[in-house]
């Protein structure tokens, strides 16, 4: 594939669309394993949401 | 499940769950089909093989006017209907449409060089779309840093709904202003210009695109469905502690 005499532009517009959905990935990646590791803190330290004590009663 | 059950959050998360890892496998294939059809299309006759920006470009663009409109009818349910969910679906939908607005400006910037000759211009596309990515901002900045997240919520929802104004500038002012960036030649009277060969791996990566919009979207508000649920168990446990 011949991308021609601008070929640094086109390059450059890949690799900015790459980094920038790679690190959207990442975010909603790094966050949900982030929160359910803190739910998951507190469940243990035994706090509940008021919805869960309706459902256990 | 009903349509109205999706707007108990713990529905909506186990319909999420299910849904996402099929969303994002098509996605995925969606991009590799894209993606070679684009790297395979020919060049275009006057400029070249910087067309291939088009297929970045122009599904960035759309996708920041798509976030914002998105963004607008979760403001409307975040206060009228002052429904959590729509605030969650608003407040997940900003960074992305944000990032959208960020790739659509950079790779314009790029692709305007060696077409234009220049990286930027301040004429009215240009400068609306910009507009569009400083909103981002600010709503970004009133979700973040507000210390009342309800009022941050609705500040960041009227904001939304301020800056809707603009999706319509963006979109006609190529034909409302004279300005360096081209009118439409896509969704336009008469049909689209564009040549099918070109066209095709344009609507592949366009559809792309929307399938990540979509998946991102919905990660990011199951992670602010649970980043909510987190709060009000620090704030159980704080009233626990003092009690």
């Amino acid at each position: 594939m011949n991308l021609g005499p601008h070929a640094d532009f086109i390059v450059a517009a890949y690799a900015v669309t790459v980094f920038v959905v790679a690190a959207l990935v990442a975010w909603v990646i790094l966050d949900y394993s982030t929160q359910r590791r803190i739910l998951g803190d507190l469940e243990v330290r035994g706090v509940t949401r008021r919805s869960q004590r309706k459902d256990d009663r | 499940m009903a349509v109205i059950d999706l707007a108990n959050p713990t529905r909506f998360l186990t319909l999420v769950n299910r849904v996402l890892p099929w969303l994002a496998a098509a996605t995925v294939l969606l991009f590799a089909f894209g993606l070679a059809r684009a790297m395979n299309a020919p060049d275009d006759y006057q400029q070249g093989a910087t067309v291939k920006i088009m297929f970045l470009h122009v599904p960035a663009a759309w996708l920041s006017m798509m976030g914002w409109g998105l963004m607008s009818v979760a403001a409307l349910g975040t206060l009228v209907w002052r429904h959590p969910l729509a605030d969650v679906a608003g407040k997940a939908a900003a960074p992305i449409g944000a990032a959208f607005t960020f790739i659509c400006l950079v790779t314009g910037s790029l692709w305007g060089r060696p077409t234009w000759g220049t990286y930027w211009v301040w004429d009215a596309r240009l400068t609306s779309v910009l507009v569009l990515f400083l909103l981002y901002l600010g709503v970004l900045a009133l979700y973040w840093t507000a210390e009342d997240p309800g009022r941050g919520s609705r500040a960041a929802a009227v904001l939304t709904l301020v800056g809707a104004v603009n999706i319509p500038i963006i979109k006609f002012s190529v034909d409302w202003w004279n300005t360096l960036h081209q009118p439409a030649s896509l969704i336009r009277m008469g049909g689209s210009a564009v040549d099918p060969t070109i066209l095709w791996p344009l609507l592949i990566m366009a559809g792309a695109f929307t399938l990540l919009f979509f998946t991102l979207h919905l990660a990011a508000m199951r992670n602010e469905i649970l980043r909510r649920r987190v709060r009000s168990m620090r704030i159980i446990q704080a009233q626990e502690v003092r009690a």
